[in-house]
């Protein structure tokens, strides 16, 4: 995943083609460059053709053919898809207003920022699980009496476990502070911010008119390595007891091996198609209509 | 008259430990272009934020036309800014750019582009509408930046070193059309610079700032012959430090009585600051000064001369008398008659001062 992200990192105009580069650059591109490719598309060929050769029928794509009618499937993806969106808007809602008011009027907090929303790379998802259980197992206990109780229940709903939005957004903090920061660092935001202020821009205007239009880019790597990272996790959702998509990739591959190595190459390129989308939103910008 | 009376009063704002500005008062008078002129930290740019609410000061208030202003939130003011960076919207075309502020208001579409290709119009770009700010030269930007200034029909208008970052010769034009626009449009405009050159040539007013506070304002001729005080007098233009003797209401410099001018220091040993172009060379075999270099400048050249008691005198001639000046010879010097400055000797006996150059 690391690997696909500088894609949809803000864009540097880089000129497309310089001519008369040198030769044995070239030559050291190809060269990296078929390394690289073989280390990712090796196994991913070798899972492919495990998954289409029948030991007995020989080539068949019955694997593809049973994902989808599966038992959980559908639910699960969507359940992912859902988390996924729903970590997006409130991990955006969050950082990006944090981090104007941070970099507009006390630049000197911004050390203290950077630290606060890097921490979740620190702390191991195990001991993060651990410490969300402990949460949830005392909470109704102590909060039996009180309409918290309701509040702590709805959260781990099945079909819907907010708690699961809450810790992902912890875990995408870092990500998305990273990929924010570039793209806020790449503009004077102060003075598009003090620019719009003089055009009479009210606080909301200066966000949505000014702001996230020219920050496209890192909006779309934020997002797009949030919905990874939630579309990937497995820890927490696994030892809280729900059933996203990682989870149910794992409970099937018990039953069927073919069918669950054709689920992750199914799932991985459904990610490469959101990152396709993503990453095209991000740059359609800078071409200009 | 479109403008207005801005006037500050009392204005102060300290960030941490460094004063900004100390108690700044300073009045413009509607339709007026004032520059404000003062060397790097002495508060210039804050106290243009202060008028377009970027900046809040801890004591003092700005007016406009009488009214307090001080409180109000920057997205209501009556003021255009255009900024020393470039801060077009990227994501906008030249137009949009232009028509930001009335699309903030609101304004029906054909209107906003109405006006914004009228204003485009006036700033010399008519041709460059569909064009994004990347597509544009750093003159053209900035140009576009004035247009969406005035866009909002505004009564004040602020320019923080709008030409800095542009090379010599677009700062030449620009200031000279930001000046026909802003004459045309009788906007009252506060400009502001550390270019000397670029102040006096514009301006109606000159406020020179000095820590905070203001030095001295006054219409450009007369900040350039009567500075008040000698800070004036050496950031604007060049000044020559010559030991002279006070005596009376005259003092005696390099043989000649001159009246002096403003307050006089205690002491009867004093610096007399003479500009280049008030001293007289003529070419003279037995000269009392020895031409130690000349400096061509087109139309006109700068010689710096020695006198035999070692000191140094600048000298603004017509470019025509380079050739009879040459380094090397000798010259005779005499300072124009008129009322010189003072100011205390400073430690070095002989010292050339080139300030603001
Ligand atoms: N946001 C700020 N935080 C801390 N100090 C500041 C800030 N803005 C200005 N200052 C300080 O206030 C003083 C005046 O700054 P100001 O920007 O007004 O100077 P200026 O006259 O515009 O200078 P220049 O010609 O270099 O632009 C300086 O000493 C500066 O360091
Ligand atoms: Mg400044």
């Amino acid at each position: 995943m690391a690997a696909l992200t500088p894609t949809v990192l803000p864009d540097v105009s880089a000129p497309a083609h310089v001519p008369g580069r040198p030769r044995r650059v070239r030559v050291w591109r190809g060269v990296v460059l078929v390394v690289a490719a073989l280390y990712f598309l090796a196994p991913l060929l070798a899972s492919f053709i495990f998954t289409v050769n029948d030991p007995t029928q020989g080539f068949t794509l019955d694997a593809y053919g049973e994902i989808f009618p599966a038992d959980g499937f559908a639910q699960s993806l969507l359940l992912s898809l859902g988390l996924a969106v729903a970590t997006i808007v409130v991990v955006l809602a969050l950082t990006l207003p944090a981090m104007l008011a941070v970099r507009l009027s006390a630049p000197r907090l911004r050390p203290v920022m950077e630290v606060v929303c890097t921490l979740p790379l620190v702390v191991p998802p195990i001991t993060f699980v651990a410490g969300i259980s402990t949460v949830l197992r005392w909470g109704p206990d102590y909060l039996a009496t009180t309409p918290f109780y309701q509040t702590v229940m709805a959260i781990q709903n099945p079909s819907f476990p907010v708690v699961l939005v809450i810790a992902d957004v912890v875990l995408a903090l870092p990500f998305v502070y990273r990929a924010l920061d570039s793209g806020l660092g790449a503009m004077d935001v102060r003075t598009l911010v003090e620019a719009a202020r003089n055009c009479g821009a009210s606080w909301p205007h200066v966000v949505f008119r000014v702001i996230i239009p020219n920050l496209k880019s890192g909006l779309a790597s934020a997002s797009f390595l949030t919905l990874a990272l939630v579309l990937g996790e497995y820890t927490v959702a696994r030892l809280l007891g729900f059933q996203p998509f990682s989870v149910w990739i794992v409970t099937v591959s018990g039953a069927n091996a073919a069918m669950s190595v054709a689920v992750s190459i199914f799932s991985l390129l459904l990610t490469w198609l959101l990152l396709l989308i993503l990453s095209t939103v991000g740059t359609r910008q800078r071409s200009g209509p | 008259m479109n403008g207005a009376r801005v006037e500050f009063r009392g204005l102060r704002r300290t960030f941490g430990t460094a004063v900004a500005l100390d108690g700044l008062d300073l009045t413009v008078e509607p339709g007026e272009l004032i520059a404000l002129l003062g060397p790097s930290g002495c508060g210039k740019t804050t106290a243009l934020r202060c008028v377009a609410g970027f900046e809040r000061p801890d004591a003092g208030a700005v007016l406009v036309d009488g009214d307090d202003i001080t409180r109000v939130p920057a997205n209501r003011r009556d003021a255009g800014m255009v900024f020393q960076s470039y801060s077009l919207f990227p994501n906008l075309n030249a137009r949009d750019n232009v028509a930001f502020g009335m699309r903030v208001r609101k304004a029906p579409a054909a209107k906003r582009h109405a006006r914004a290709a009228e204003l485009l119009e006036l700033v010399g770009l008519p041709t460059h509408g569909d064009r994004y700010p990347h597509q544009l030269s750093g003159g053209q930007q900035q140009r576009v930046a004035l247009a969406r200034a005035l866009a909002l029909e505004p009564r004040v208008l602020l320019l923080d070193e709008p030409l800095s970052a542009l090379d010599a010769k677009v700062r030449v034009t620009l200031r000279e059309e930001i000046r026909r626009l802003q004459l045309s449009l009788g906007i009252t405009t506060i400009f502001v610079t550390h270019d000397q050159e670029e102040a006096l040539s514009i301006a109606d007013h000159v406020a020179v700032l000095k820590e905070g506070r203001l030095e001295q304002s006054g219409p450009p001729a007369e900040i350039y012959d009567r500075p008040a005080t000698p800070f004036v007098a050496e950031f604007v233009g060049t000044m020559n430090h010559l030991p002279g003797r006070l005596s009376g209401d005259e003092v005696e410099v390099i043989g000649q009585r001159l009246p002096v001018q403003g307050h006089t220091p205690g002491a009867t040993d004093v610096d007399v600051l003479v500009r280049p172009e008030t001293v007289l060379v003529t070419p003279a075999e037995d000269g009392e000064a020895l031409v130690v270099t000349s400096s061509f400048r087109g139309s006109s050249v700068r010689l710096l001369l020695r006198l035999d008691d070692g000191t140094e005198i600048l000298a603004d001639l017509p470019g025509h008398d380079a050739t009879r000046l040459a380094p090397g010879g000798r010259a005779g010097i005499r300072l124009v008659e008129r009322p010189v400055l003072v100011a205390p000797r400073t430690a070095a006996p002989v010292e050339v001062l080139t300030a603001a150059e």
